[in-house]
């Protein structure tokens, strides 16, 4: 398979500000990469620098085989980018918009009226911009990075600032469009989302690159205990210490909380002693893993 | 599709969102019209009122001399009124509600007048003058030796609405075009479509002359409506032969402002910015440029002062072919001052220019 993107040895100064340090990656067709990280992490930059918007001060990238920087019209087409949720044309409704972005690539207007539909806003489509709600601002955002049916499509934190609704639909319409084949990089520093949605995810903190990998993989790869919690007084503390494969156990008085490294032994226990009352099992997250290699709590 | 069907597509665009502007369909159209109809209907009549005279008693010098009027001067001039009560009368003339009060007795005609108003009281005091010589010859039974004939020349200094139309619609043009530059640029920036249409295959030229070509849209739009409300019969406006002219000088006018508002839009980081910037520079240009009042009744330094300004140039252009009457040639310096303005202003701009808020 054929790397769609690459990128190797990338850095980015701003003042005394080192915003990307060496930063490497490479990324497949048809993936779903995602780079993730705190704000402030250099996720935006590294964007930025392999679509081709700034120049890196070292490194290298290729998209398609080609060189973003300087730009480079031959690529433009290819590739889709979403940026802000507020970068339209002022006072335009939404079919409006989108035709006029694909006026921009050379798309008729009715591809641009199908756009509405694949992300669900064709009740919207003769409203204004101004007047869309923040998760329908960011899906018109996300139509017009499609409208010219792009290869490899950049998305800058498209789930920010929504709620857990609109988000969760933010994801739908996603996968939908990687499932059609095309390579999408997504910057997030939501966890859950590089999770839920990600074949790969780089983790980034202080412009670096932490860990790459898929997401299951890099919390297996903690070695981090599965806390499995059923409700306190289902069982008591000191018969749960003596199971087998247990590590800790805690009780809060709601929950009671066992940490273990062999599940499968502590549930079949549990089961064989009926304590399973509202159960619970919790393997790490990303969040274990960053703080793994930050030493710092996540804090978004 | 083509460069050519992508302009089209976004010059559509940029038009809607101007047109769904109330904000700006105000500022640029209605507002100036405002003006228009304020100072055209205010200072653009160009006879002054007449004058008011109250007769205490019979006066019938006058009253045989406004009868028997074969021109009819007299009675476009003069409007006279009764009072028999002859402290009223004067009272009235105190108060300035009269311009004078005239009586008779006899042979004897007294004028009472105010000097609060000299070109009035000058105006009664020669009107009444020449009615006694006209009623003394007329008592001679002889014909007159000498006659006058009035001629009008033709009067070079502008007034009225021949000054307004043009220079309102000037101060109109320097407006639209700043405010619509500065802030397309200050928000385009800000909200990242800038960086959003760098990422598009079309030439950034095409994107930006899109602008242009809706701004001098816009602006000829203007113009249109400026000339056609100025014709008006309330207005009176008579297009010269060479009005054509202001087509071109328009189109001169405009790039320069754009390029003016680009400049600022470059420079300045906020819409708030930029929009306090943009006033701070229209407003005393259009009152030092020759948009409120006609530079050639102000002090000399003003009349220095106000060659910095570029909308003074437009204002020249526009007078000398709409209003002066002169020939097509006459607004060509103007043009070429624009011109080159808005390409020095648009180099800056250009150096200036920034694409992302960062």
């Amino acid at each position: 398979m054929t790397n769609t993107i690459s990128v190797s040895g990338l850095r980015k100064r701003y003042g005394d500000v080192q915003a990307v340090d060496g930063v490497s990656f490479e990324v497949a067709e048809g993936e779903f990469f995602g780079i993730l990280g705190p704000n402030g992490a250099g996720k935006t930059t590294t964007l930025e620098i392999v679509e081709g918007l700034r120049e890196a001060d070292e490194g290298e990238v290729e998209l398609l085989g080609l060189k973003p920087w300087p730009r480079n019209a031959k690529l433009l087409p290819r590739i889709g980018v979403q940026l802000q949720a507020t970068s339209f044309f002022e006072r335009l409704t939404a079919r409006e918009q989108l035709r006029t972005f694909g006026s921009l690539y050379g798309v008729p207007a009715r591809k641009a009226d199908e756009m509405l539909e694949t992300v669900g806003l064709t009740e919207k489509a003769d409203e204004r911009v101004e007047k869309l709600s923040g998760g329908q601002a960011q899906r018109l955002s996300i139509a017009c990075a499609l409208v010219h049916d792009p290869e490899l499509v950049f998305l800058d934190e498209p789930t920010a600032a929504l709620d857990p609704q609109a988000r969760r639909n933010l994801w739908d319409v996603l996968r939908a469009i990687n499932t059609e084949g095309r390579t999408i990089v997504l910057t997030t520093h939501y966890m859950d989302e590089a999770e839920v949605l990600c074949d790969r995810v780089a983790i980034m903190d202080r412009g670096q690159i932490l860990r790459l990998g898929p997401p299951a993989a890099l919390v297996r790869g903690l070695d981090a205990p599965t806390r499995i919690s059923v409700a306190s007084g289902t069982l008591d503390a000191e018969d749960a210490r003596r199971l087998t494969g247990v590590d800790e156990v805690t009780d809060d008085g709601v929950s009671l909380v066992v940490e273990t490294r062999d599940p499968s032994s502590v549930v079949a226990a549990l089961s064989a002693k009926d304590a399973l009352d509202g159960v619970q099992i919790r393997g790490a997250t990303l969040e274990d893993v960053f703080l793994e290699l930050t030493g710092r709590e996540y804090r978004a | 599709m083509s460069t050519f069907e992508s302009f089209k597509s976004l010059s559509r665009a940029l038009f809607l969102g101007f047109r769904r502007d109330r904000g700006a369909l105000f500022f640029t159209i209605l507002f100036p019209l405002l003006f228009l109809v304020i100072f055209g209907g205010v200072f653009g009549k160009q006879s002054t009122g007449k004058v008011e005279i109250v007769e205490i008693g019979a006066v019938p010098v006058l009253d045989q001399a406004i009868a028997h009027d074969p021109s009819g001067d007299l009675r476009k001039t003069v409007k006279t009124t009764r009072n028999d009560d002859r402290a009223a009368a004067l009272k009235k003339v105190g108060k300035g509600d009269a311009d004078a009060a005239v009586e008779q007795s006899g042979g004897r005609i007294v004028i009472h007048y105010s000097g609060a108003d000299q070109v009035k009281s000058g105006v009664v005091q020669s009107v009444v003058q020449q009615v006694a010589n006209s009623a003394n010859l007329a008592a001679t039974g002889r014909p007159p030796t000498y006659t006058v004939a009035g001629q009008q020349v033709e009067d070079k200094s502008i007034k009225g609405i021949n000054f307004f139309t043009p220079s309102l619609l000037g101060w109109a043009l320097a407006s639209a075009g700043m405010f619509g530059a500065s802030q397309t640029l200050v928000l385009w920036r800000t909200k990242g479509l800038l960086r959003r249409l760098q990422l598009a295959p079309v030439p950034i030229p095409t994107v930006f002359g899109a602008r242009v070509v809706v701004s001098l849209g816009i602006a000829l739009g203007q113009l249109a409506v400026f000339l056609l409300v100025a014709q008006l019969p309330f207005f009176g406006l008579k297009l010269q032969n060479a009005w054509w002219m202001s087509i071109p000088l328009v189109i001169c006018g405009v790039l320069t402002f754009l390029a003016l508002g680009m400049l600022v839009g470059a420079w300045a980081k906020t819409q708030e910015t930029a929009q306090t910037v943009t006033q701070l520079i229209v407003l005393p240009m259009a009152f030092l440029g020759g948009s409120f009042f006609p530079l050639d009744y102000a002090p000399k330094w003003m009349q220095v002062l106000s060659y910095i300004f570029p909308l003074r140039y437009l204002n020249e252009g526009m007078l000398n072919v709409m209003a002066r009457g002169l020939g097509p040639a006459s607004a060509l310096p103007q043009m070429g001052i624009l011109l080159g303005i808005a390409i020095v202003a648009g180099a800056i701009a250009a150096r200036l220019f920034r694409w992302d808020a960062a």
